[in-house]
């Protein structure tokens, strides 16, 4: 009946009465109860999650009602975890919980776009030109480039046809490949783990035409250089649930609750066990709610108050009494009893290199890499030895590396020494050693102490007959010792026999750097080791960006490293060091690098660290303020170390250490073509030439127009709107763009310019392409040539894997991509075919010289043990591989991309799989994966091979390789690790070797991944994952120098910048205001804070900061947040506009005034995206920018480091980082607000109002 | 000229405005549910709601009331009742301008809160605020006809007015010319009035059809028998 119609029964629907009258029963219509009911009726719900930036990796039901996504809950049924451990759920957050809004959000991408300007063009010249002669009209006219170019970032958007944008795209590739070479396309997307198949798409189309794979968490600075320099292993963390284990918690400059939201219950779970927490945090975080304790250092100064804490951890239970447990853990699993050679310089002596099995005469019976053994003193047989475990048995022998308390090939039992002191008869004698001291470095910001810069301590040592003689050696330990100023009796200066001492590194010293009160150091620290003690090792530190995104980011790491390695809590479960920023573990990763880099048809793929590369290309060397020479130690070792540092990165390069792109200054396909020319072999050719100077590596000449990057593709990432540091030289240099740079380049200013790199004009725009993919209109895509509407992470399959548990889960496909989108897959599927196609007539089966630096994990990072040696400089040959990147001729078949793309190609049969140092066979895999996905029946090369046409045949490919997802697989690979080790560990994954982990298995219910050798922890139902459980548990060496943890760096660069030990080193100086400051003061107050960037509370990781729902939750736009005492300085109040500007650029944004803030600091979220409420700022005249508009980023030369043990180059393993928090900014108010409405004024040049500093 | 505008609109409009108010109720009643609402802001703002509200709403109860009781009156039933037609004018004067004033006063208060308060704007619809007006306006006609009425003490004009509407709801012919020699005031009034009815099923002025007058009459416990379980899936046809 209808509504009117029970309302026309209204006087007949009491059909009775009862209880006296006091009830009435009706008979009126309750159908409207139905729009109750299925307003929870949905016509499906389907697993999915968040696939780029968030590493929660948290399992989402997607609701789907009449084909519309109508919102999102947290899934609740990870597999239970045992009894007396919290489960995994509730995982989720808000940004989560408002994703869907994307989906049909204004800001939605819904057709290809193109830049109007270039598509005029285009279709004008492919009127009258085959496609890749177009693309040649359009860029060989530096009119026609420069026309579109200057118009990036200032809309201009059509619409076009996926076969028109492919078109464009293929020839532009095509084009570059064939006039410059394949290394100048180039591509970048962050963090694969959170939608693997989607990152892989990209890499796998670059990789097949021989591109550029930047990397990414080195440039996110999210990559802590000290887990590779302590571990050889990058980022292996404890999972969240390991948290509950801990018995003492340290935060530190980590915010779990904000952007760890659904981890955060362990945190409070454990808290409710009665774990005790410190939180350490220079603002009042939304951590700190959790602590027992807060502290709060000056920030920019944790690794002083890590020094401090060490230092009461070192006297109180290594020194004045040995803990049993401590001792013990330090001998076998890190570096302490290894001995250091010591030089004498001037009067006392200076810590060197380790001692190898090399340097004796007898070389203690190691004839394979003897070099590359490192050496201690054996108390039970009283002699050196060799023990097992260092690098030197990874490679070439099999069956020693392991930890196993034995020396070298004899195998003899050990117990090695920790001091010299230890000897019955004393040490043999006590020596003055230098160690350098920089807190005296000059800032105007952060005070010094005035320690003279070396401080001289006695050091206990044992003399020991070498090659060249006898010689003073310390152990490693000793040396530790007496770097954090503790005394022990031996007499001499420089040691603290008090905590109020104010020697560094004391309690009392540390209170001046940090303001931190002493009493609070040593009860933390002695409580931290009390009950590491007690609990073999149950202290856990969870540190975080807010930490690692300075400069000097590795020694604070390193000092709080050192703590946990102190206390033997590494391997331990609920202990050890537990960093969550930005990478997150690609568990199935082996699997899934064969597909993202495509080694399955070529090998090697290029790979890029992208620091470097955005270093170079936007030309940020070329305002380098910060000099090696200040950088460097007081008791470096003689050298040419007054260099520029982009110098250190072009001689890295050039020995192997770094990778390059592009690589050579010709195209690799000409330099091939030309050494078959000539008859010889190209590493040959290419050598010869390297040497005599006829042909340079592109990085000596980066600006130089045959050098640019000239593609460049950006994917799954919102580059230029967020992780981009020093956003306008990015516009200015790489784009051509409108751009706010303020400052002056080292030309104009004459100053000292870098003597390893050609010295040119400032290049205006280097791309001549740029493409995003994305579902919203974000920042990059502004400053895009052309826009690809993607899938939402609604909308395709994928894989889903995370640091913070043990489960992988899919991303699948609720609805189809709407309007015109289309998955990740498919788009680079649809560019690959049509490069082929485009290809033909222009590119064939073409010779490419790829060039790779000295890997990780692999026999070269054995390259220069000893020393370091420049062949550029006559200082040794060239050798590929050794002493220079290794050269490998690829031949590449560029019509086949598109059939290559969709199938499994041979190399997995014929080399196998592997990753980490170890490889094993595939065919059953291969064989399986034909079987599962269909063979390719079209004729060419993939003819019959594996078909990997869908993103879900994609995915099942992944899975099947990998040995986290296939149990035969894991078997075989800890097989292969049992040869290394000589130890069998099958054990860890016979249980689950029958167990196959399908794609349709993880879309019934998230599944754990399977113990491999990839990762140092168990996925396991009893132990919660932790890293370097294996190494302690299973004795598998790490992979470093000595095969242990690595507290002694003696790579030569580490001495140079006196960080072979842990130091305290302040902020550096970037010299970014007082230009500034002095240019563009007006009379009004202002004050110069230090710009800090965390992470948002209301966007990224699952959404970006453009979502209305997450804007409506906070203040609807840009937003600083700064202290009530700033904020009286600079005559503000709450909610006013301000603007904040440095040599590098402006941005505006509103003041949140509030006490959480320390004074001196501002807090910026980081991604507040450019496309909401930014109006002009006063001091550029253009529109305020992002938060990176007023950084730029410095590199360090000690992360260029390659060829040598852990130190050896890996992507997103080591290498530079992008840093940029030792910013400082000068804050006011906002004089005028100007939306800047209207067209740009045409009589405003681009960018003139940035370099004459006339507001306009 | 004048005669015909007159006729179509105080002798054709009235049934156009009220076939639409009927027919529009029902199927509005039938179909759109979910919209059949008072559309209230006071979650997202009290201010002024509080006070302009229930001035509005009492005083309007009373006019619309006083409307109703004194067109829809047959002549007979006043006379049976004694009531003398200066009386009735009188009364109608005197409580309707009380109330009216209350009313108005009310409506202004809501009219502002409406328009000068941006997050009342923000989500306000155009409908939404255009029925505000018209019963701000209509509201202010009604109250200028009270000095013209007192200049008219005899009663006359009032049973002229009474008259028409009456012809109007008995269907009698000829009650639009009545109309030609009254003040525009009234006559503005009157084609407000019907417009009000026009509007009536396609806004917010629904809820007047639901006031929950019945829930005063309702017992302790209401219990709602189930129909055939076949019923359960499929809305309500």
């Amino acid at each position: 009946m209808s509504h009117f119609g029970s309302f026309l029964q209204f006087f007949r629907k009491n059909l009775e009465t009862f209880s006296d009258g006091h009830g009435v029963v009706t008979g009126e219509s309750r159908a409207w109860e139905e729009g109750y009911r299925t307003r929870w009726q949905h016509d499906k719900i389907v697993r999915s999650t968040h696939g780029v930036n968030c590493t929660g990796s948290c399992s989402w039901k997607i609701y789907v009602k009449g084909g519309i996504v109508t919102w999102e809950t947290q899934q609740t049924d990870y597999p239970r975890t045992r009894p007396d451990m919290p489960n995994h759920e509730p995982r989720g957050c808000p940004r989560g919980a408002s994703y869907s809004w994307y989906l049909y959000s204004g800001n939605r991408l819904k057709y290809p776009m193109v830049r109007g300007r270039l598509l005029r063009l285009w279709r004008d010249a492919r009127a009258r030109l085959a496609p890749v002669e177009a693309w040649r009209s359009i860029v060989e006219d530096p009119e026609r480039r420069k026309s579109y170019l200057s118009a990036r970032g200032l809309g201009g958007f059509v619409r076009s046809s996926w076969d028109e944008v492919n078109e464009i795209i293929a020839s532009a590739n095509v084009y570059t490949i064939r006039r410059y070479g394949p290394d100048r396309v180039c591509g970048f997307s962050p963090i694969p783990a959170m939608s693997m198949v989607s990152y892989a798409s990209g890499s796998r189309y670059l990789s097949l035409i021989g591109a550029t794979c930047l990397s990414f968490y080195d440039w996110y600075c999210d990559l802590p250089p000290s887990s590779p320099q302590t571990w050889g292993e990058q980022t292996d963390v404890p999972e969240s649930a390991d948290w509950y284990n801990a018995m003492f918690l340290i935060l530190w400059g980590s915010n779990v609750p904000q952007t760890r939201t659904p981890d955060a219950h362990f945190y409070s779970e454990s808290r409710y066990k009665g774990t005790q927490s410190v939180v350490i945090s220079p603002d009042y975080s939304e951590a700190t709610k959790f602590a027992d304790l807060w502290i709060h250092p000056k920030a920019g100064t944790d690794s002083a108050l890590a020094m401090a804490m060490g230092h009461v951890i070192l006297k109180e239970f290594h020194v004045e009494r040995r803990s049993e447990y401590f001792s013990d853990y330090c001998r076998r699993f890190s570096d302490f009893p290894f001995l250091v050679r010591l030089v004498k310089r001037g009067e006392s002596y200076v810590p060197e290199r380790l001692l190898r099995a090399s340097d004796f005469p007898d070389g203690l019976g190691e004839t394979n890499n003897p070099e590359w053994k490192t050496c201690a003193f054996d108390e039970l047989s009283g002699r050196l030895v060799a023990p097992r475990g260092s690098i030197g048995y990874r490679w070439g022998e099999e069956g020693a590396w392991n930890l196993e308390e034995r020396a070298g090939t004899d195998g003899a039992a050990v117990r090695l020494r920790l001091s010299a002191a230890d000897a019955p008869e004393g040490p043999a004698d006590c020596l003055p050693v230098a160690f350098p001291y920089f807190g005296t470095y000059k800032h105007d910001h952060y005070s010094g102490t005035q320690h003279p810069d070396v401080l001289v301590r006695r050091v206990p040592v044992m003399r020991v007959e070498t090659r060249e003689g006898i010689v003073p050696a310390a152990t490693v330990f000793d040396l530790i010792v007496a770097n954090y100023g503790v005394d022990r009796g031996l007499g001499g200066g420089n040691v603290a026999s008090s905590y109020d001492e104010d020697l560094p590194y004391t309690p009392a010293w540390q209170e001046r750097v940090t303001g931190v009160s002493r009493n609070l150091v040593i009860t933390t620290a002695r409580q931290f080791a009390d009950t590491a003690e007690k609990t073999r090792g149950k202290s856990m530190v969870i540190l975080g960006a807010g930490v690692n995104h300075w400069y000097n980011m590795d020694l604070t790491y390193r000092g709080i490293i050192n703590m946990l390695v102190f206390c033997g809590c590494v391997g331990q479960s609920g202990g050890g060091w537990a960093h969550y920023v930005g990478q997150e573990k690609v568990r199935p990763q082996v699997g899934w690098a064969t597909l993202a880099f495509a080694t399955d048809w070529y090998r090697p793929p290029r790979q890029m660290n992208g620091t470097s590369f955005f270093y170079a290309h936007t030309d940020q060397w070329r305002y380098e303020k910060v000099s090696a020479k200040e950088l460097l130690s007081p008791t470096a070792p003689e050298g040419d170390w007054d260099v520029s540092l982009i110098d250190y990165n072009v001689r890295a390069e050039r020995m192997g250490w770094l990778p390059s792109a592009p690589q050579l200054e010709g195209n690799p396909l000409d330099v091939a073509r030309a050494a078959e020319a000539a008859g010889e072999r190209v590493s040959d050719y290419v050598t010869k030439r390297l040497k005599s100077g006829e042909i340079r590596l592109a990085t000596e000449d980066p600006d130089n127009p045959e050098n640019f990057p000239r593609n460049l593709f950006v994917w799954r990432s919102n580059l230029l709107g967020s992780s981009g540091k020093g956003h306008e030289y990015f516009l200015r240099h790489l784009l051509g763009a409108q751009n706010s740079v303020l400052g002056k380049d080292l030309g104009e200013l004459g100053e000292r310019k870098p003597t390893e790199v050609v010295w040119r004009d400032a290049p205006i725009g280097k791309l001549d392409l740029l493409v995003t993919l994305d579902f919203r209109m974000s920042t990059t895509c502004l400053y895009s040539d052309i826009v690809l509407p993607t899938a939402t992470w609604y909308e395709k399959n994928d894989l889903n894997t995370s640091d913070m548990h043990t489960f992988i889960h899919p991303l699948s496909s609720a609805v189809d991509p709407i309007w015109q989108a289309r998955s990740d897959w498919d788009i680079y599927r649809g560019i690959a075919y049509k490069f082929s196609e485009v290809a033909r007539g222009v590119l064939g089966v073409e010779k490419d010289l790829v060039l790779t630096p000295l890997m990780h994990d692999s026999p070269s990072e054995l390259g220069q043990a000893l020393d370091v040696k420049d062949w550029k400089r006559g200082e040794c040959e060239p050798i590929p591989g050794k002493t220079a990147q290794a050269m490998t001729v690829v031949e590449r078949d560029y019509t086949s991309v598109g059939a290559m793309y969709t199938s499994l190609g041979p190399l997995l049969s014929s080399l196998g799989n592997g990753g980490k140092g170890m490889s094993w066979k595939t065919e059953t895999e291969v064989e399986y994966l034909r079987r599962l996905n269909g063979e390719v029946s079209e004729a060419g090369p993939a003819l019959g091979r594996p078909r990997i046409w869908t993103d879900i045949e994609a995915a099942e490919a992944v899975m099947t390789l990998a040995p986290e997802t296939n149990g035969s697989v894991a078997v075989k690979a800890w097989e292969a690790l049992g040869k290394r080790t000589g130890r069998d560990h099958r054990h860890l994954a016979l249980p689950r070797e029958e167990e196959k982990i399908r794609f349709r298995d993880i879309v019934a219910q998230p599944r754990r991944t399977i113990t491999s050798p990839i990762w140092s922890g168990l996925d396991d139902e009893e132990i919660t994952y932790n890293a370097g459980y294996t190494n302690v548990h299973e004795l598998i060496p790490w992979r470093t120098l000595s095969g242990r943890q690595e507290l002694y760096l003696d790579h030569l660069w580490m001495r140079a910048f006196g960080e072979a030990l842990c130091v305290y080193k302040p902020p550096v100086d970037t010299r970014s205001v007082p230009p500034a400051e002095a240019r563009f003061a007006d009379g009004g107050p202002y004050v110069v804070v230090n710009f800090l960037t965390p992470h948002q509370k209301w966007g990224i990781h699952s959404t970006y900061s453009d979502t209305l729902i997450m804007l409506t939750l906070s203040r609807g736009g840009p937003i600083v947040w700064i202290s009530e005492t700033d904020a009286r300085k600079a005559d503000l109040v709450d909610n006013d506009w301000i603007e904040l500007f440095n040599v590098n650029g402006s941005l505006v944004a509103r003041a949140v005034v509030s006490q959480r803030i320390q004074p001196g600091t501002v807090m910026m979220y980081h991604a507040q995206e450019k496309i909401v409420n930014i109006p002009g700022s006063v001091a550029t005249g253009n529109r305020g920018g992002i938060h990176n508009s007023v950084t730029r980023t410095t590199v360090k030369p000690t992360h260029m480091i390659g060829g040598y043990a852990q130190l050896s180059y890996g992507m997103n393993y080591y290498g530079t980082v992008g840093s940029n928090r030792d910013e400082f900014v000068v804050l006011r108010k906002l004089k005028r607000v100007d939306w800047l409405e209207g067209p740009l004024d045409p009589a405003r040049p681009l960018d003139s109002a940035a370099r004459t500093g006339t507001p306009t | 000229m004048i005669a015909f505008a007159n006729t179509l609109i105080f002798g054709y409009y009235p049934y156009v405005a009220l076939s639409v108010f009927l027919t529009g109720s029902v199927v509005r009643y039938n179909r759109t549910q979910y919209l059949w609402r008072s559309g209230s802001s006071e979650l997202l703002r009290k201010r002024e709601l509080v006070i302009g509200s229930t001035l509005f709403h009492y005083g309007v109860l009373v006019v619309l009331g006083g409307h109703l009781v004194g067109f829809v009156t047959p002549d007979a039933v006043l006379d049976f009742l004694g009531v003398s037609l200066r009386a009735h004018q009188l009364l109608a004067v005197v409580a309707g301008g009380i109330s009216g004033t209350a009313a108005w006063v009310g409506l202004t208060l809501l009219v502002h809160r409406r328009l000068f308060d941006p997050r009342i704007r923000k989500t306000s619809s155009a409908m939404g605020i255009f029925v505000l007006l018209l019963v701000w306006v209509q509201l202010t006609f009604g109250l200028a006809t009270v000095p013209l009425t007192l200049h008219h003490l005899d009663g006359r004009m009032f049973q002229v007015l009474v008259h028409y509407v009456q012809s109007i709801l008995y269907f009698q012919p000829g009650g639009a010319a009545t109309l030609l020699p009254v003040s525009w005031v009234y006559k503005v009034h009157i084609f407000l009035g019907f417009t009000f009815f026009l509007v009536w099923p396609f806004s917010r002025l629904a809820h007047i059809w639901s006031a929950p007058v019945w829930y005063l009459l309702r017992l302790y416990q209401v219990v709602r028998r189930r129909k055939a379980p076949a019923r359960r899936r499929g809305m309500p046809s």
